[in-house]
């Protein structure tokens, strides 16, 4: 193909394409079709693989010293980590057509709860399930005002946000929560290394194994893309859509309640401020990672790959000294270069 | 073809697409295609599901771009660089697939793009004017200017794109399928507006896969077959049909009907009592038999496909409905698969298919549990039903992995049949299932329905051509203003007869 027209996309597309230049309004959202989904899904991801070389590339020659040593990759990992597990829930909230603010406030909410005195009282495997029982809940309260409630996943996301940051803060009485002594076997779970490794950098990775597995292979992975991509569609074949988008925000609440126990094994506390801005950290990522915010499509793979972008940033911008402002406008840029290289490989490969 | 020569002298072509070639990946869907209309014609271009017409259109209305070849209007070269420039040169397009924005108003979505406004602001009293005048011209002045277009039904989103296509001062207005979502009084008066148009000079293109429409509307006819243009320019009403289709599918295809079983019909399956959904249904009873196929005929919007979407649960109604004796939750679609039941829905791009999921996924949406243990995919298992299905149906080109919107729209549709196609269904619901599908295709489609409804599924089928319902039903239902009006097997009816009682005491339009 050398055709450079940007029209040029699949023929259904062009039918939209057609009537959205004859309305010559923007672009249309949706982009450019996807041909050959699986190749070009692995091209999207090798250059986010390739984004991600360069960066640290990047981070060797500006600060050679201290890049590349283990304790900072560790802390990179560790890092990513907690947002990740909290990324992967989001791809399925967003491949599902909806989209979930709530999950830093949440997972706040949750390290909080897990770190009460009542609950530390019960030891660390009780405050671990806590976390895990608070993040669901939250979740599925999300999920049951969206799609039995008939709300905005937006809105109900956002009050959500506004409503467990405010009882995280109740609860905690804006004091930050120790996790205590004898609970310290929840803190080893960041200090314990398996090959070099902390354990939770291991759950992490077993999270995004996991979400993968649900994914690509079952029928509950299937139906969250027919429910994100056509729900009138889904409905028709049989979905419950209803109930399948209520699970899906159940699932983010879940992995939001594993984020909390990994952030309070990092931190050793449990806070209402934990978490702050997450979610849009979160949904960059999926972002990023080639996932519409239209629903139907995406991967867990460019997520994490996106999300790992995000966090080599962060640490080069920590390394170098530079202020958070800064690192703030370069996500931004990252964030629109890379749906615009996005578009255009779309475009490209009809 | 010499005697065209010879015409062209005294009536020049308006528009000449010579040696046009457009290649998608893996597939070469224009081959050198060569179009030659002339004002005032009515140029029918006819095909196989696949061969192209979509596409060649798509490049006229500057939606594609082609890889060569060249596009003359009036006989100077043009390029049509986007849509914009196509309707710049007075090419308007109505598409196959219907392209109107739900949540815009009947009157925003026919002046989308080239508003009336001073100022940047629309003059809102001037467009609704001039869509009354439209809708009246079409033979619809009962559609309101100011109605969502989301809430018309599938034939009132048909009258407004044509409404958008007349709406622009074109000198060649080209139609994908207009028909396919009309009935018959409809049909009639789409026939009558482009009479009016051609009288008037404009040239149409029109597709169908309705070979008798052709007959009636046409002046000449194209045939495209795999990409190439195998005849031009043949006289439309004297060619013989079996000329056409023979050119068409290089093959004789008998437009037949499968037989109908003979012996007696097993237990019933399917109970309907009193159902009604609010406005459209009023209290319609019927039974369906297993093997048996029941016809519902009616107008558009007299309540037939209402009353399959009641059934099957994807619509709100009151009213009893039994399958194989068990009462059916009503409201309820999960549940409604899950013990039988399979509808195969009107609108195949908004209500059946996943657009961006390769035809494999789709055809099997529906019956996910019949390939997986707890939940867990049997991917092998899964693709090999796929591929089983996509054989059967004839899909093309026939690899399951391909992204269903890459499909001309027939193959499309018959994804959206295939979904059910598969053991274990004891009703389905067929809500215009042949829309858009060509000639050849169709027998093998009926023949499929048929030996469904012999392995003992019971068939409910809905239909605008009047034809395939006394062909293919064993039992047909006449629905009007929302009941049944009359009841008889199918080889008791004609097709008068049925017209007859379709319209009867429904104000007739224009
Ligand atoms: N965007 C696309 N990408 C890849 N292949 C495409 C694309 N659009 C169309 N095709 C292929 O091009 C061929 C011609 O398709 P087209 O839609 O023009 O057929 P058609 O004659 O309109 O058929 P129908 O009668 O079913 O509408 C088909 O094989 C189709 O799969
Ligand atoms: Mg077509």
């Amino acid at each position: 193909m050398t055709e450079v027209n940007p029209q040029k996309v699949s023929a259904p597309e062009a039918d939209e394409q057609a009537r959205v230049e004859a309305a010559a309004v923007a672009p249309s959202g949706s982009g450019g079709g996807g041909l050959r989904l699986g190749r070009m899904g692995e091209a999207r991801h090798l250059g986010l693989v390739i984004a991600l070389a360069l960066l640290a590339v990047v981070g060797l020659i500006t600060t050679p010293d201290t890049f590349a040593t283990t304790s900072n990759m560790v802390s990179l990992l560790a890092l990513a980590a907690t947002i990740g597990v909290i990324t992967v829930g989001m791809t399925f909230v967003i491949i599902g057509g909806g989209i979930d603010l709530s999950v830093g406030a949440i997972m706040a909410l949750a390290s909080v709860w897990a770190t009460t005195l009542a609950t530390q009282a019960y030891g660390p495997v009780v405050m671990a399930v806590c976390a895990i029982l608070v993040g669901t809940g939250a979740g599925l309260l999300n999920g049951f005002l969206i799609s039995y409630g008939r709300m905005v996943p937006f809105i109900a996301t956002l009050a959500m946000l506004v409503a467990a940051r405010g009882l995280a803060q109740r609860m905690s009485e804006r004091k930050t929560q120790l996790v205590s002594q004898d609970n310290g076997a929840l803190i080893e779970l960041s200090t314990t290394r398996v090959l070099g490794l902390p354990l939770l950098v291991y759950i992490f990775a077993v999270v995004v194994a996991v979400g993968w597995l649900i994914l690509n292979r079952t029928t509950f992975g299937r139906r969250t893309y027919a429910v994100g991509g056509n729900p009138e569609a889904a409905r028709l074949a049989g979905i419950d859509v209803r109930r399948h988008t209520m699970l899906l925000y159940g699932l983010s609440g879940l992995c939001c309640g594993i984020a909390a126990v990994i952030i309070m094994a990092r931190t050793t506390t449990g806070s209402s401020t934990h978490g702050d801005l997450y979610e849009l950290d979160a949904i960059a990522a999926v972002i990023i990672g080639g996932t519409l915010l239209t629903g139907g499509r995406g991967t867990i793979i460019g997520s994490i790959l996106g999300l790992l972008i995000f966090t080599v940033i962060t640490n080069l911008f920590i390394l170098n000294g530079l202020n958070t402002s800064d690192q703030l406008i370069a996500k931004g840029l990252i964030i629109v270069v890379a749906v615009l290289l996005q578009r255009r490989s779309l475009q490209t490969a009809t | 073809m010499e005697d065209i020569s010879r015409e062209q002298s005294d009536n020049p072509s308006l528009l000449q697409m010579r040696g046009i070639v457009k290649q998608f990946p893996g597939v070469r869907a224009l081959d050198g295609v060569d179009l030659d209309v002339r004002a005032g014609e009515v140029h029918c271009l006819l095909g196989q599901n696949g061969a192209g017409k979509s596409t060649l259109i798509k490049v006229l209305a500057g939606a594609h771009q082609p890889d060569s070849g060249e596009v003359l209007l009036n006989g100077e070269a043009v390029r049509l660089a986007n849509p914009t420039a196509a309707m710049r040169q007075g090419i308007a397009t109505i598409y196959q697939e219907l392209d109107l924005v739900d949540g815009l108003s009947v009157a925003e979505n026919i002046f989308l793009g080239h508003e009336q406004a001073v100022w940047g602001f629309t003059k809102r009293g001037e467009m609704f004017a001039a869509t009354r005048k439209l809708l009246a011209r079409l033979g619809h002045g009962e559609i309101r200017p100011q109605t969502e277009v989301g809430r018309l039904s599938p034939a009132g989103k048909q009258v407004v794109s044509m409404a958008r296509a007349l709406s622009h001062e074109a000198r060649l207005i080209v139609m994908d399928e207009p028909s396919a979502a009309l009935a018959h009084d409809e049909v009639s008066n789409l026939f009558r507006i482009i009479r009016e148009l051609t009288s008037q000079g404009v040239a149409v293109v029109y597709i169908s896969h309705r070979l008798e429409e052709i007959r009636e509307i046409g002046d000449r006819v194209t045939v495209l077959k795999d990409g190439r243009t195998v005849a031009v320019g043949l006289p439309a009403r004297t060619t013989p049909t079996a000329t056409v289709v023979s050119l068409m599918t290089g093959r004789n295809v008998e437009y037949v009907f499968p037989p109908r079983p003979t012996g007696e019909f097993g237990e019933e399956v399917l109970r309907v009592e009193n159902l009604t959904v609010p406005g459209v249904v009023s209290g319609v009873s019927f039974t369906v038999r297993a093997g048996e196929i029941v016809g519902l005929a009616g107008l558009v919007g007299s309540g037939r496909s209402e009353i399959m979407e009641a059934v099957y649960g994807a619509r709100r109604a009151s009213g009893k409905v039994t399958l194989n004796g068990k009462p059916v939750k009503l409201g309820n679609t999960a549940n409604s698969v899950r013990i039988g039941m399979g509808l195969a829905p009107e609108e195949r791009k908004a209500q059946g298919l996943l657009l961006d999921q390769s035809v494999a996924r789709n055809i099997t949406l529906a019956t996910l549990g019949r390939y997986s243990r707890f939940g867990w995919l049997n991917r092998k298992q899964e693709s090999a039903e796929a591929d089983r299905l996509v054989k059967a149906l004839d899909i093309r080109p026939p690899d399951p992995t391909r992204p269903i919107k890459t499909l001309s729209g027939g193959n499309q549709q018959k994804a959206v049949i295939g979904r059910w196609l598969v053991e274990g269904r004891r009703l389905l619901l067929l809500d215009e299932p042949t829309r858009g599908v060509d000639v050849g295709a169709r027998a093998e489609l009926y023949a499929l329905v048929r030996r469904q409804a012999d392995e003992g599924v019971a068939v409910l089928l809905v239909s605008s051509e009047v034809p395939e319902v006394l062909g293919l039903a064993d039992r047909v239902l006449v629905v009007r203003d929302g009941r049944v009006v009359h009841e008889a097997p199918a080889t008791e009816l004609d097709e008068h007869h049925v017209l007859d009682l379709v319209m009867d005491a429904t104000p007739s339009h224009g």
